[in-house]
């Protein structure tokens, strides 16, 4: 009997192994119907899943421990059988504030140390010009992209959220609010910083990968009570996604793979894009060359092993963002959310 | 209840915005601002001040909330979501509706759900009104096609009005389609024979 699935994905590139899953026929190989249902929000997605509205949902491995922690709002435990990917994140500046970085930089900007301390060069100028300070944005409190814009800041001895207004902005407005001037930067994940460079806004300054390599990103997430009761559905689901990893891992089906990922009722972008974000051949503005990044983004079946270690950055990023003060308990219940055991079972 | 709260409705659609703001006022609450599109939702809190937020799931800057959630960050004014934890039927209802609600700054949560259950019917009974709306609509051109390929049916074989419109009915029947889509494919075959 086929078994119906409903999960939610929010229009980005690492939602690519659930659009591969349906319709390259992975899931309906493991007996599954498998709708994917797009939505505009993490939020959405969280109170979605929480009242089974879904099945699953393609989300932030920080916004699941968030979420199991009670940390944004409802407390709706998650478990993840699978990790959807690693990487695939940059941190992108408006072309004004690109020019005047390298202009303070001493060094190689492409330095994550020398573009931070040029930073804290151009915080201070402004703050003693009486400039109001500058503005970065991360698509999502609890993720990834703004413990990388905190890392990465911290080289330089600048605090994001204190010397820099911290913002949060959804991917589908972080090129509109680049441009306008509302944010001086922003990290994102594909395709909006490749967007911003195509459309001359704004400049790479750094691939998630020059910050933290393998870096936690986008995971599958279940109610944490729906995994064990739902074990079938929770172990075709996964054995349907490491087909889907098997098959987005060769280079040959990128083209492919990326057409998928374009169509309207998907990501509704250009598949040109897509695919140069598949590839890592990242055009990053500034006149500056194309740069190739091999693992700009990791979709292969070593990268989606849901990896309770994994915990342990996401929560030294809240710490440094305030988020969540030092707690062993906590530590052990985000440790939980990442349910290895799942994984190996059908690999 | 006294209704001195300041409620800042955030949708898209003025239409549901104008029903939910009725909703509101019936309900005794007076003091509302209505915003529409929304990049910086956080400034526009920060410049309204409500006591309540009450905002269409389907705006994606719903995600700029829960940065407020964090007291340390704004401190002016943190934010909590609606309800109580433990009432997880009023979570489903807001959410199947399509809305939520936030707390600004320690709000007694009893006194959120009145307004909770009004922009809950009210985004139930937009859906509804529209759910209507095209119903109407699609029987109206159902009933154009109808009545176009009756004429069809009666020029062509020379019957009378009755008379075709029975035939079509046979036809449905028979075929096990509706009567809609036998007048549509009457139209087509007549257009393409034209």
């Amino acid at each position: 009997m086929t078994l119906h699935l409903r999960v939610g994905f929010l229009p980005l590139v690492d939602a690519a192994l659930l659009v591969a899953a349906a319709d390259e026929g992975f899931a309906e190989a493991e007996g599954l119907s498998l709708e994917l249902v797009r939505d505009v929000s993490w939020s959405n997605l969280r109170d979605k899943l929480h009242v089974r509205l879904l099945d699953a949902a393609h989300m932030l491995a920080p916004a699941a421990i968030a979420s199991t922690l009670g940390l944004n709002g409802v407390k709706a435990p998650m478990a993840v059988p699978i990790a959807l990917n690693l990487n695939g994140n940059a941190i992108t500046v408006s072309q004004r504030r690109f020019e005047e970085l390298s202009r303070a930089a001493q060094g190689d900007l492409a330095d994550p140390a020398v573009s931070a301390r040029a930073l804290a060069k151009l915080v201070a100028t402004r703050k003693a010009s009486g400039l109001p300070p500058l503005t970065f944005a991360a698509v999502f409190a609890f993720s990834s992209h703004t413990y990388l814009l905190g890392e990465w800041m911290a080289l330089g001895g600048v605090k994001l959220g204190e010397d820099v207004r911290f913002e949060v902005v959804p991917p589908v407005r972080t090129v509109e609010a680049l441009s306008s001037g509302q944010v001086d930067g922003f990290c994102a994940g594909a395709p909006w910083n490749t967007l911003a460079v195509a459309t001359g806004i704004g400049a790479i300054l750094h691939c998630g990968v020059d910050l933290q390599p393998d870096c936690p990103e986008k995971v599958l997430a279940w109610r944490a009570d729906d995994v064990e009761r739902r074990s079938e559905a929770v172990s075709k689901l996964n054995a349907a996604l490491i087909e889907a990893s098997r098959w987005a891992n060769s280079p040959a089906n990128w083209p492919h793979l990326a057409e998928l990922l374009a169509a309207p009722e998907r990501l509704n972008t250009r598949a040109d894009i897509v695919e140069s974000v598949l590839r890592g051949e990242i055009a990053q503005g500034g006149n500056r060359p194309t740069r190739h990044v091999p693992d700009y983004i990791r979709f292969d079946p070593d990268a989606i092993r849901p990896d309770p270690a994994h915990a342990d950055w996401v929560l030294a990023g809240m710490g440094r963002a305030g988020q969540l003060s030092d707690d062993p308990a906590a530590a052990e219940i985000a440790r939980l959310v990442f349910r290895p055991a799942l994984f190996e079972a059908r690999r | 209840m006294k209704p001195d709260l300041k409620i800042l409705i955030v949708d898209a659609n003025p239409v549901r915005a104008a029903i939910i703001d009725e909703g509101l006022r019936e309900a005794g609450f007076t003091d509302l601002v209505r915003i529409g599109a929304t990049n910086g939702l956080v400034a526009a809190i920060e410049a309204h001040d409500p006591d309540v937020v009450v905002i269409d799931l389907e705006d994606p800057s719903r995600d700029a909330l829960a940065d407020m959630f964090l007291v340390s960050r704004h401190v002016k004014r943190p934010i909590t979501m609606f309800v109580d934890q433990s009432d997880t039927a009023s979570i489903e209802a807001a959410v199947e509706a399509g809305v939520s609600a936030y707390i600004v700054d320690g709000l007694k949560k009893e006194r959120l759900k009145p307004i909770l259950q009004t922009c809950i019917s009210r985004f139930n009974a937009f859906r509804r009104l529209r759910e209507e709306l095209d119903e109407a609509r699609s029987q109206l051109e159902e009933r154009k096609a109808i009545d176009r390929a009756k004429g069809i049916v009666m020029r062509l074989k020379g019957l009378g009005e009755d008379e075709a419109y029975a035939l079509m009915r046979r036809t449905a029947m028979n075929e096990k389609r509706k009567l809609a889509e036998i007048a549509r494919s009457i139209i087509t075959a007549a257009e393409v024979l034209k």
